[in-house]
């Protein structure tokens, strides 16, 4: 099948790719630019772990063909640390509340709560809980899931107040 | 205060040992996308394969023709059952002393059975060659109910077992039978239930349903042609057993077999079996001499590896008009599916079921258990709980509750009134078990007062006068459930598993500077062992849990062990790892009576030094001691601080528990809120009270799940209706309670450090209290039992069936 040359930003990099039409984008990340952070959890995207962000919208990526992504931006979990290693508010937050047992929707997971928080900076619980209804997790029954998010908001709107 | 500065609190702190809420260290890994699970891995030269599967339950197998997949480039390979027949891998042995065919072998006996394996360079052009094979079916009837599995015109599903009279597990009585399965005492069971005031009987199933774990099961298998050596990266909740049965079947060397289970992104029991797509990787791969990797797809994964329950229990319980239980029988009708691929240990084919008279006195019991033949997938595997301990536990729980129906008690006093007492433990059971230690009496009150249980049922009597009256249309149901797990198997006089001893281990070196590595034969999935295990030996060896490394899952470098599953790993792994410790200060302590020129007696522990006893100031902490055991030892004494324990427990541990659910039902909608649940557990020693929490809210997730929505549906011609994650139901955030979680502490007199094991409890304890609880809802208006899943369409078809809906 003949190929089509792809140019896209993954995590603030241009990048160039070669795809088939038919190629998802879940394959490109993680085949052929070695970003395994997004996982395959399910092939019908009811279980959001391949969650990255494209153009400022949460996608599941084994949803896209990487053709759609040709020109976009794309953020990974792989992206959301600072350039200095910083780790992103939602990266501590899950650690501190305990928001991840076996790791495999995490990343689907915090690269969704990012969107969410910048969708609704102030999320009730019931709100966040709606907003990550997308992404699956076998683990955690959500609940510390849902306090991660909620410190992380906080942390987030604290250090915006200061700065402003 | 100590001789340098530290009080015993901070030296304590420092150590973040047994009790403390260590924060995880996999987490940095998994937050930031650097996970390693088995899809992540990539190797020069890797091919992908996949497999044709049968969208058939039961057909013949006329003709597989694979010319023009082969023609296709970038295939590699098709294997078929005939390419294997000469290799005798056609059919692989099952850890339940069957064989499943590895490829199908002249007929297919379930829907998404393996048929071709196809290799081909890239996934996408595997799945093209997969569309290119014409499979010829003959489609025979299928057998989808197995209560008819055993009737004079059931089809004869194995036709390699057909005629045979004796099974694994003793006689065969029908060609679709595979074990009937007995224990206890019969005649003193007939004899309590023929004498009883009150006997209450129903039948309990406990639907079939899937472990689902979110990522799925996979493998990249690479032989290495030059020096003969076969690796294995999967997806293994048993590495060591895994290498064990590769050498068995492949005739490799076992030492030229090494194992890796990297990150495992959830397990629950499906990760437990050998599957098909790990034998064709491994023959693909030595055939074609470059790595192969198999990864299964979320329809496969539901499809075609192990599920779990399908228990159809007919039971009977007997009691005294005021309600002393004295007697309990139970017959189950088990259907395993098309191979018998159950994993427990070898003398138990219906694993721990016995532990079905629960937390109960109850002086007769006796049970039979009748595994046969479906045109379903094989497995019958522990999804988060130990070997068929769920369903033993939904079983005696909902008895429990249709028992108190009859005898118009309160189903809380019902139990209380049963409990064995503190004081009768150890306890011995009608069927067997050894009950290690409990208190129930004391669980059972503190979470009633902590609910505030009478309040409730008098909230509920007001709600079903106003129900009477019309006011509303909503009903409250209150569900109580207390249960005892058996788990950590286990000792090896009673436990193993194709004849290996269910022991486990941890090997633990020190190193100079006082930093240690320890190595142990489990794999988590999730647990946080890493966490946890170095927590138990901060608190043994006096090196501070972030000083301590803790690995597994490598067969090459962890000692042999049985794997996770079944709540195992803290019995006998944190058993081991706790032994080990103990070696380690042993030896540590005649290093340090050396340096300080006494005897061993006069030395004492102190959270991390031996010091001298009655002269505090003098001591050598573990750091020292370490450095001391590379180059200052007693004359006689081999360097080093090293140590390994293979660990077999003396029993298993029974963990305990008190769960209450509150649920509201729309009745003219079936829908069903879980307003509370409040999961009260106790499982001795709590390591890391962080994680056991989150391990509890995970498992009631997991019985939510299964109790208001999971069913494997199959229609007569043996098609599963619900293979996607579309129609099978795992919960969101939304669906999801908030879990209200505590505890009480009684240790297991038997575990060195009084552990018992908590990742499993709350799905066995939860499934049955919110199966109660909807029951209960019902309970006044004549309903003694509803079957699982208690979804909104089966809750609103129970109050039209009590003619409670508008229509």
């Amino acid at each position: 099948m003949a190929k089509m040359h792809l140019k896209f930003t993954v995590n603030g990099r241009a990048v160039e790719t070669l795809a088939e039409p038919r190629m998802l984008l879940i394959h490109v990340l993680r085949e052929q630019l070695a970003i395994t952070g997004p996982h395959i959890g399910c092939d019908t995207s009811h279980c959001g772990a391949c969650t990255v962000d494209m153009n400022g919208k949460s996608v599941k990526s084994c949803t896209v063909f990487a053709a759609q992504a040709n020109g976009a931006e794309i953020v990974t979990i792989e992206g959301l640390a600072a350039p200095d290693g910083t780790l992103h508010a939602l990266q501590e937050a899950f650690r501190e509340h305990h928001g991840l047992q076996c790791g495999f929707c995490t990343p689907g997971m915090i690269t969704r709560a990012y969107r969410l928080l910048q969708e609704n900076p102030k999320p009730t619980d019931a709100e966040i809980r709606v907003g990550i209804s997308g992404n699956l997790c076998r683990c955690t029954g959500y609940q510390n899931i849902v306090k991660a998010i909620g410190a992380a908001a906080q942390r987030l709107n604290a250090s915006k107040e200061a700065a402003a | 205060m100590s001789a340098d500065g530290d009080t015993a609190q901070a030296r304590t702190q420092k150590l973040e040992g047994l009790g403390t809420r260590r924060k995880r260290v996999e987490d940095a890994r998994f937050t930031q996308g650097k996970g390693n699970y088995v899809d992540d891995l990539k190797l020069p030269g890797m091919l992908f394969g996949d497999f044709v599967r049968s969208p058939y339950g039961h057909a013949r197998v006329k003709s597989i023709n694979k010319d023009a997949a082969l023609k296709l480039p970038g295939v590699k390979a098709v294997l078929t059952a005939n390419d294997l027949k000469p290799l005798k891998l056609h059919y692989m042995p099952t850890l339940a002393g069957d064989v499943q065919a590895v490829l199908a072998d002249e007929k297919v006996l379930f829907q998404g059975q393996e048929v071709a394996f196809v290799v081909a360079e890239d996934r996408y052009i595997a799945a093209d060659a997969v569309d290119l094979i014409e499979v010829e079916y003959e489609e025979l009837p299928a057998l989808r109910d197995p209560n008819k599995s055993m009737t004079a015109d059931a089809p004869v599903l194995r036709d390699d077992l057909k005629g045979k009279t004796s099974g694994a597990h003793g006689p065969r009585k029908h060609d679709n039978h595979i074990f009937t399965w007995e224990v206890g005492d019969a005649d003193a069971t007939d004899k309590a239930l023929r004498a009883a005031e009150v006997v209450a009987k129903e039948l309990i199933v406990y639907q079939r349903v899937h472990p689902c774990p979110l990522e799925t099961c996979g493998c990249v298998a690479s032989m290495d042609k030059i020096n003969g050596h076969l690796t294995v990266w999967g997806t293994f909740q048993a590495p060591h057993a895994v290498r064990t049965v590769a050498s068995l079947i492949s005739g490799i060397p076992e030492h030229k077999i090494r194992i890796i289970s990297p990150d495992i992104g959830g397990g629950f029991g499906n990760k437990v079996g050998v599957y098909p797509g790990y034998i064709c990787s491994i023959v693909a791969s030595i055939v074609l001499g470059v790595p192969v990797k198999w990864i299964e797809d979320r329809m496969e994964n539901l499809q075609a590896t192990a599920f779990a329950r399908d228990y159809h229990m007919t039971g009977e319980i007997a009691a005294t008009r005021d309600g002393r239980i004295t007697g309990l029988r139970c017959h189950v009708l088990a259907d395993h599916g098309a191979f018998d691929a159950c994993a427990d240990p070898t003398k138990y084919p219906a694993g721990f079921f016995s532990i079905c008279t629960g937390s109960y006195d109850i002086p007769a019991a006796h049970v039979t258990v009748e595994g046969v033949y479906t045109n379903k997938a094989p497995g019958g595997v522990a999804y988060r709980c130990s070997f068929r301990v769920t369903e033993a536990s939904y079983f005696i729980e909902r008895m429990i509750d249709v028992l108190a129906r009859k005898l118009k008690m309160d189903p809380a006093e019902l139990r209380r009134k049963n409990f064995i007492r503190k004081e009768q433990f150890p306890y011995t059971s009608a069927l067997g078990w050894e009950y290690d230690s409990g208190d129930y009496v004391t669980a059972l009150d503190k979470a009633m007062q902590a609910v505030g249980y009478k309040e409730l049922r008098e909230e509920q009597r007001r709600n079903r006068d106003a129900f009477a009256r019309g006011e509303t249309r909503k009903l409250m149901g209150i569900g109580v459930s207390f249960f005892t797990e058996i788990v950590g198997a286990g000792p090896i006089k009673n436990c193993d598993i194709l004849g290996l001893g269910m022991f486990d281990s941890c090997e633990i070196r020190v190193h100079p500077t006082g930093s240690a590595i320890a190595r142990l034969g489990t794999i988590s999935q999730g647990q946080a062992h890493a966490t946890t295990f170095a927590q138990i030996l901060a608190t043994e060896i006096g090196i501070p849990a972030s000083n301590i490394t803790v690995e597994e899952g490598d067969t090459d470098t962890a000692p042999y062990g049985l794997g996770t599953y079944g709540s195992r790993s803290t019995p006998v792994a944190g058993a081991a790892t706790a032994m080990a410790g103990r070696k380690i200060r042993a030896k540590a302590q005649m290093i340090a009576a050396y340096l300080l020129e006494v005897h061993d007696d006069d030395l004492e522990w102190d959270i991390d030094r031996f010091r001298v006893k009655g002269a505090p100031e003098r001591f050598k902490t573990m750091a020292e001691l370490a450095f001391a055991a590379y180059n200052k030892v007693p004359p006689g004494m081999e360097p080093g601080l090293e140590a390994v324990s293979y660990y077999d427990p003396p029993n298993m541990t029974y963990p305990f528990g008190a769960y209450i659910c509150v649920v509201d039902i729309d009745i003219d909608t079936g829908v069903t809120q879980v307003r509370r649940f409040y999961a009260l557990d106790d499982c001795g020693t709590r390591i890391n009270p962080m994680i056991i929490e989150g391990q509890v809210h995970g498992g009631l997730t997991e019985a939510l799940a299964i109790a208001m929505g999971q069913e494997m549906d199959y229609d007569e011609l043996g098609n599963l209706r619900n293979a996607s994650l579309l129609d099978f139901f795992l919960p969101t955030a939304v669906e999801t309670p908030t879990w209200e979680t505590d505890y009480t502490t009684t240790p297991s007199p038997h575990h060195p450090i009084g552990a018992k094991g908590v990742g499993e409890s709350p799905n066995v304890g939860g499934v049955s209290a919110i199966s109660n609880a909807v029951n209960d809802a019902f309970a006044h208006l004549g309903l003694t039992h509803m079957q699982m899943p208690h979804d909104h369409w089966r809750v609103w078809k129970t109050a039209e069936r009590l003619k409670l809906t508008g229509s």
